[in-house]
């Protein structure tokens, strides 16, 4: 479970380009919620986002994973709860590290770190099979340097990393948007089927509103910091990219000018 | 110029190059895997050789003198890792902040501007004079190899444990440590803290062999270290791509770099301008990958353009 009480993040405090990127937010998600992300730049996802994973304190409000308030541990300690998929495809991974390397590095997430071998023999076993599910044929190539894989792939391996110890609450912060469609689709796909089979608590960013409506069991849309649409249970399943527009502009009295939301 | 008077020089150069190549081990550690420029190394040099001598001088063992040595390097590592992670300082910066610091510490552990020490009165390690005409087992150019192989192979499986790791992803990618909970700060700390113990050594190895400790024996000393390290990747890069061995190709890049000084004086060159000499050298070695990716990358294009025209 993942509770967000009233936080409130603000930049650049106290000069011209102060902005309120999260104002008095709160968000609770239950334990095996797949929420989706929707809003506009400068809406306060991404924050969101690093607010909980604990990239920089939050001025104040309250984070709470699995009942541990975490508000005031940092980004690395944060970490044993969480996983992580980023935008861009190199922030994910350890470029000049090989595959297996960098999944024995997700592997000792939350862990102590001692002297003891970096990766073992037996993990090794394990992370091929763990890598022939992904259907990528990564498991031929366990110690080539992840700098040399495609985004989709680096992405894919991102997402096994996430997930390769259980975490409270995994956050996807547009993991697929700088995919292209085909791959995008597959990273999304396995994607879910991750968070099925795990029954993770999962909080995804995503631009396109085709898959925010497809994917999860909630939908929220961010504006100036502030969820302005909150659509669940059977409204969601029923839920069109239409109807969200409506919803949207009667939320936030604007028109959503974003082609690629639309389309994308 | 007499051919033979090179030759003569050889082993020597063989010997300081050794010597100096610990120091470029821990160089490559912060540039390479923790990509970090860190100019410590300038001060703490110069500290090693200057615990070394003084301990020894007081009476001590050679080797627990060397060993307080390193440690006192590890020392100014640390610093600079505080520097840097607790006072938030760049690194570079901080780096500059510790080894001007350490030019009053210097002063102040050997109580004048350098110290000499004999091998007749005292049991050294290494020596210019051991470098010929001794049983092979006393000779410096063996012993060195014996310090350097031994601490790449600690190096090697320190790289390979779970820290180690931790180590080279902090450097690789931050952010995906931190995500990982790396605590990047302490791995930081803990690169800087092995790099300068490694500069710290191979000060006290030097101050032994030439036969003294002197406030500026450290000055350059990055640039030296640096060069050393992109020879090594020029010439050996290609073939070396196992950890331990892009170790031993830093230690054989200061060799070349010392075969290249040697005859650099052979040729009568003078040298003053030796500094200026490394500084262009390493200058451009550092410039070739930015200007393959800028100018080199493209070429295919234009060869492509050139054939539609």
């Amino acid at each position: 479970m993942l509770e967000i009480k009233n936080v409130t993040k603000i930049f650049n405090k106290g000069t011209v380009n102060e902005k309120v990127a999260l104002d008095d937010f709160s968000l609770t998600l239950e334990d095996g919620d797949f929420v989706t992300v929707i809003g506009g730049n400068g809406s306060g996802k991404s924050t969101m986002m690093n607010a909980i994973a604990g990239v920089w304190p939050v001025d104040e409000g309250k984070i709470v994973i699995d009942g541990i308030d975490v508000t005031k541990l940092p980004e690395h300690k944060r970490a044993k709860y969480l996983g992580r998929v980023f935008q861009d495809p190199m922030t994910g991974t350890a470029a000049t590290m090989g595959i297996e390397e960098n999944l024995a590095l997700a592997k000792r997430r939350g862990k102590n770190r001692s002297l003891k071998t970096g990766i073992t023999k037996k993990e090794r076993e394990e992370y091929k099979e763990l890598l022939k599910s992904l259907d990528l044929s990564l498991e031929e190539r366990m110690t080539s340097k992840v700098g040399l894989l495609s985004g989709g792939q680096r992405q894919a391996l991102t997402l096994l990393m996430a997930t390769l110890q259980k975490p409270k609450v995994l956050l996807l912060d547009e993991h697929t948007a700088a995919l292209d469609p085909k791959t995008a689709a597959k990273v999304l796909e396995t994607t879910e089927k991750i968070v099925n089979r795990d029954k993770l608590t999962t909080l995804m960013i995503t631009h396109n509103m085709r898959d925010a409506i497809v994917h999860g069991n909630r939908l929220i849309m961010l504006k100036d910091g502030h969820i302005i649409l909150d659509i669940r249970g059977e409204e969601k399943k029923k839920l069109t990219v239409e109807d969200l527009l409506h919803k949207f502009e009667a939320a936030s009295g604007e028109e959503f000018l974003s082609d690629q939301a639309i389309l994308g | 110029m007499n051919f033979l008077n090179l030759l003569n020089a050889l082993p020597g150069a063989v010997a300081q190059g050794l010597i100096w190549g610990i120091a470029a081990i821990g160089i490559y550690i912060t540039f390479r895997i923790l990509d970090i420029a860190d100019l410590t190394v300038d001060g703490s040099l110069g500290t090693g050789g200057a615990v070394c001598i003084m301990m020894m001088l007081s009476g001590h063992n050679v080797y627990v003198s060397m060993l307080v040595a390193t440690l006192a390097g590890m020392a100014a590592g640390l610093v600079t890792g505080l520097f840097h992670t607790f006072m938030g300082i760049p690194a570079i910066l901080a780096g500059i902040l510790t080894q001007f610091g350490l030019y009053s510490i210097n002063l102040k552990i050997m109580g004048k501007a350098n110290q000499a020490i004999g091998a007749d009165k005292y049991d050294l390690l290494v020596a210019l004079r051991y470098v010929k005409n001794v049983p092979f087992y006393k000779n410096t150019i063996f012993v060195v190899s014996v310090v350097v192989i031994i601490l790449i192979a600690i190096l090697y499986w320190f790289f390979g444990t779970e820290m180690g790791c931790a180590l080279r992803a902090t450097g690789c990618n931050s952010n995906m440590s931190r995500a990982q909970g790396i605590n990047t700060n302490f791995s930081k700390v803990l690169g800087l803290m092995i790099s300068n113990g490694l500069v710290g050594l191979s000060g006290a190895l030097l101050c032994q062999y030439q036969g003294f400790a002197d406030i500026n024996m450290g000055r350059g000393a990055i640039v030296i270290g640096l060069a050393a390290v992109i020879i090594g990747e020029a010439i050996f890069g290609k073939i070396f791509k196992n950890f331990g061995l892009k170790l031993l190709a830093a230690v054989l890049g200061s060799i070349l770099y010392y075969f290249v000084v040697q005859t650099v004086i052979w040729l009568g060159i003078d040298t003053d301008l030796l500094k200026l000499l490394s500084a262009v050298v390493v200058g451009i070695f550092l410039a070739v990958p930015y200007w393959k990716a800028k100018y080199f990358t493209k070429s295919s294009a234009k060869k492509g353009g050139k054939a539609h025209a």
